[in-house]
C-alpha cells in the first residue's frame, strides 16, 4: 500500500471522509511524517508545503473577499510508530475573506510519536477562519501532542477553534494557543479532550481583547478516568472598552484522576467584562440517574454523558 | 381509566415501606398496590414523602429502605439497581429534569426505547406539543424549564415503560394543561402501562382509577380518587399537623 493509501485509509478509520481528499472541488493538502503526499489548491486559496527534516513547514493564504465555499481539509499523520513530526504553518485570512479549515491528525499505530504544531495565524479585517482539529490516536498512549498557535484577530475579524481529541488515547497533550482580538472580533477557543490511562493533559488558553467591543470564549471540556492528569489554565484579558470574555472549563473526573483548573480573569479597562465558570467533579449523579432509568447500565450512561459533553 | 382483573397479581406491590435519611425517618410503613394499566395517584401536600417515594421505587442514591419490601411482578426488586429497574420497566419523570450538554433532543428520546424508532420519536414529542424541529436541539440550558419538562414526558411515554412514576408532571410546564397531560397518561395506559401519579393538586385524582394520600410518610387513606381528593381538600389544606420532610425540590437541589 502506498503512503498515500494508508493516511487516506488512517484518515477514514478517524472518521473523515478521504473521498474529500480526491476532490478537484475541495481544497486539502496530505503530508504523512515530513512527505506531502498531496495537495489541491482551488481559486482564491494558495498552499505552499515544504519538505523539513523532521517535517513540513506550511503557509496556507486565502485571498482578501474570497469566501472558501467547501470546508478545506487538512490530513496529516504518521503510519510508522515512532517518529516526531513537526508541523510549521502559518494562515493568512485576506481581508474579509472566509474559510473552514477542518484538519485531522491520525497516529493510529502510535507507540512514541511526538506531533508538534507551531502555528501564525492572522485573521485580516472582517474576515472569518473556522480551523477544527480532530486527533485519532491508537491504544498505546505512546503520542505527544504539543500544538502552539499565536492567532492575531483583526478589526472585525473572528476566528474560531476547536481542538479535539477523544479517540484513541491522548498520550501527552501539551496545548497552547493565545489570541490577540483587536476592535469588535471575536476569537473562540474549545479543546475537547478524554484522558485515559496515564494520559497527561495540559490546556493553555490565552485570550486577550486588546480592541473596543472586542469578545472572546476559552472553553474547555476535559474527561479524565484512571491515572489520567488534566490541568486547565484559561487566561482572558479584558484591556479595552466593552470588551466582552468569558472562561469556562468543565472537568469530570473518575478513578484515581486529578484535575487542575486556573482560570485567570484580568480588567484593565473598567468598562471590559470578563467572566469564568469553572466546574471539577465526577458525572452529575442527576444526570446519571435519569440516563439510568432508562435502563442504561452506569457505565454506559457516564459514557453518554461525557461524549455528549465533548461533543461526539 | 382501567379495571382490575382480580385474577391477576398487581404490578407493583410495596409492603411496609420505611426509609431514614439523615437519621429522619421520612417513609415510615407504605403500603401501596398499583394494578397493571391503573393510575394510580398519590396525593400529599409538600414534605409529606411522595417525592421520596418515587425515589425509593425508582431506587435512587441513597433511597435504600431499611425495612419493607418493594416487589415488581412479583419479584422482590428491593436490592435492585436503578438501571436493573429500568431494564424491568420501570422508570421516573423526575419533577426537576436534568440537563445534558451535548444530547439532541432525538437522542434522548430513544436512549430507553428497545431499538431506536423515528416514528416513536416524533410520537413522543407530539403527544407533548413539540414539533420536529425539537429533534435536534440539545437538553441543556437552551430549552426552556418546562420545555425540559415536557421532554422528560416524553422520554418516559417513548421507553413504553410498564410502570411510569410521575412526579409532580404539571409542574413548571407553561402550555400543557391537565387535559394534555391526561391524554398522555390515558396513551401510556391504552398501550399496556401503569402509572404512578404523584402530585399536591386534587385536580389530578380526576386522571386517576385509585387514589392515596400520604401524610408523614404513611399512606393514610387509599380509594376512590373522589374521596381522597375531597378529604385532601378538606383535612389537608390547611393542615394543622403536618411535619415538613425532604422535599423532591430539595433532593434535586442537592443533587
Amino acid at each position: 500500500m502506498s503512503d498515500f493509501e494508508a493516511i487516506l485509509k488512517a484518515y477514514e478509520a478517524s472518521g473523515g471522509d478521504p473521498s474529500f481528499l480526491r476532490s478537484p472541488q475541495v481544497a486539502s493538502l496530505v503530508v504523512s511524517g515530513n512527505k506531502v503526499l498531496g495537495a489541491n489548491e482551488i481559486s482564491g486559496i494558495s498552499m505552499d508545503a515544504e519538505q523539513l527534516p523532521d517535517g513540513v513547514r506550511v503557509h496556507v493564504k486565502v485571498a482578501s473577499g474570497v469566501h472558501i465555499e467547501l470546508p478545506v481539509h487538512l490530513c496529516f499523520g504518521m503510519i510508522p510508530a515512532e517518529g516526531v513530526q513537526r508541523i510549521l504553518s502559518t494562515f493568512e485570512m485576506g481581508e474579509g475573506a472566509s474559510a473552514e479549515f477542518l484538519a485531522h491528525c491520525t497516529f493510529p499505530n502510535a507507540v512514541r510519536v511526538q506531533h508538534i504544531m507551531e502555528s501564525t495565524i492572522r485573521v485580516g479585517p472582517g474576515a472569518r477562519m473556522r480551523y477544527t482539529e480532530a486527533h485519532y490516536h491508537g491504544p498505546e498512549g505512546g503520542v505527544e501532542v504539543l500544538p502552539k498557535a499565536k492567532i492575531v484577530v483583526e478589526e472585525r475579524g473572528e476566528y474560531t477553534s476547536e481542538f479535539n481529541l477523544s479517540k484513541g488515547r491522548a498520550g501527552r497533550v501539551d496545548f497552547d494557543y493565545e489570541v490577540d482580538v483587536a476592535a469588535y472580533g471575536v476569537a473562540e477557543l474549545l479543546a475537547r479532550v478524554i484522558g485515559r490511562g496515564d494520559d497527561e493533559i495540559t490546556i493553555r488558553e490565552t485570550v486577550r481583547l486588546n480592541g473596543e467591543g472586542a469578545r472572546g470564549l476559552a472553553k474547555s471540556r476535559i474527561a479524565l478516568r484512571d491515572q489520567a492528569h488534566g490541568r486547565v489554565f484559561s487566561t482572558t484579558e479584558g484591556n479595552a472598552p466593552f470588551s466582552r470574555g468569558h472562561v469556562d472549563c468543565v472537568e469530570i473526573i473518575r478513578d484515581r484522576a486529578v484535575a487542575e483548573a486556573v482560570p485567570v480573569v484580568r480588567v484593565r479597562d473598567d468598562r471590559a467584562q470578563v467572566t469564568h465558570e469553572a466546574a471539577i467533579g465526577t458525572v452529575n449523579r442527576k444526570e446519571l440517574e435519569t440516563l439510568m432509568s432508562r435502563g442504561l447500565d452506569e457505565e454506559m450512561a457516564v459514557d453518554i454523558i461525557v461524549r455528549g459533553m465533548l461533543g461526539g | 381509566m382501567g379495571s382490575r382483573n382480580t385474577d391477576e397479581p398487581p404490578l407493583l406491590q410495596v409492603i411496609d415501606l420505611h426509609l431514614k435519611r439523615e437519621g429522619r425517618s421520612i417513609l415510615q410503613g407504605v403500603n401501596l398496590t398499583i394494578d397493571r394499566q391503573q393510575v394510580h395517584a398519590v396525593l400529599g401536600l409538600n414534605g409529606s414523602g411522595k417525592s421520596t417515594l418515587a425515589y425509593t421505587l425508582m431506587g435512587c442514591t441513597g433511597y435504600i429502605p431499611h425495612r419493607g419490601r418493594i416487589l415488581f411482578e412479583e419479584r422482590d426488586i428491593t436490592g435492585l439497581s436503578i438501571s436493573e429497574r429500568g431494564r424491568l420497566g420501570i422508570t421516573l419523570a423526575w419533577q426537576e429534569p436534568a440537563r445534558f450538554e451535548g444530547l439532541s433532543v432525538a437522542r434522548y428520546l430513544s436512549l430507553g426505547m428497545k431499538e431506536p424508532d423515528l416514528e416513536r420519536i416524533r410520537a413522543a414529542l407530539a403527544a407533548v406539543a413539540l414539533d420536529e424541529s425539537y429533534m435536534d436541539r440539545v437538553v441543556d440550558g437552551s430549552l426552556s424549564g418546562g420545555e425540559r419538562k415536557r421532554l422528560e414526558l416524553a422520554a418516559v411515554y417513548a421507553m413504553r415503560p410498564k410502570l411510569a412514576i410521575l412526579d409532580e408532571p404539571d409542574s413548571g410546564i407553561d402550555i400543557l394543561s391537565l387535559g394534555d397531560i391526561a391524554a398522555l397518561i390515558q396513551r401510556m395506559v391504552e398501550e399496556g402501562a401503569s402509572v404512578l401519579l404523584i402530585s399536591h393538586r386534587e385536580e389530578f385524582v380526576t386522571i386517576a382509577d385509585v387514589a392515596s394520600l400520604i401524610c408523614e410518610g404513611q399512606i393514610v387513606r387509599t380509594g376512590d380518587p373522589g374521596k381522597v381528593s375531597r378529604h385532601y381538600a378538606h383535612c389537608c389544606r390547611p393542615c394543622d399537623h403536618h411535619e415538613i420532610v425532604e422535599t423532591g425540590k430539595e433532593y434535586d437541589e442537592r443533587l
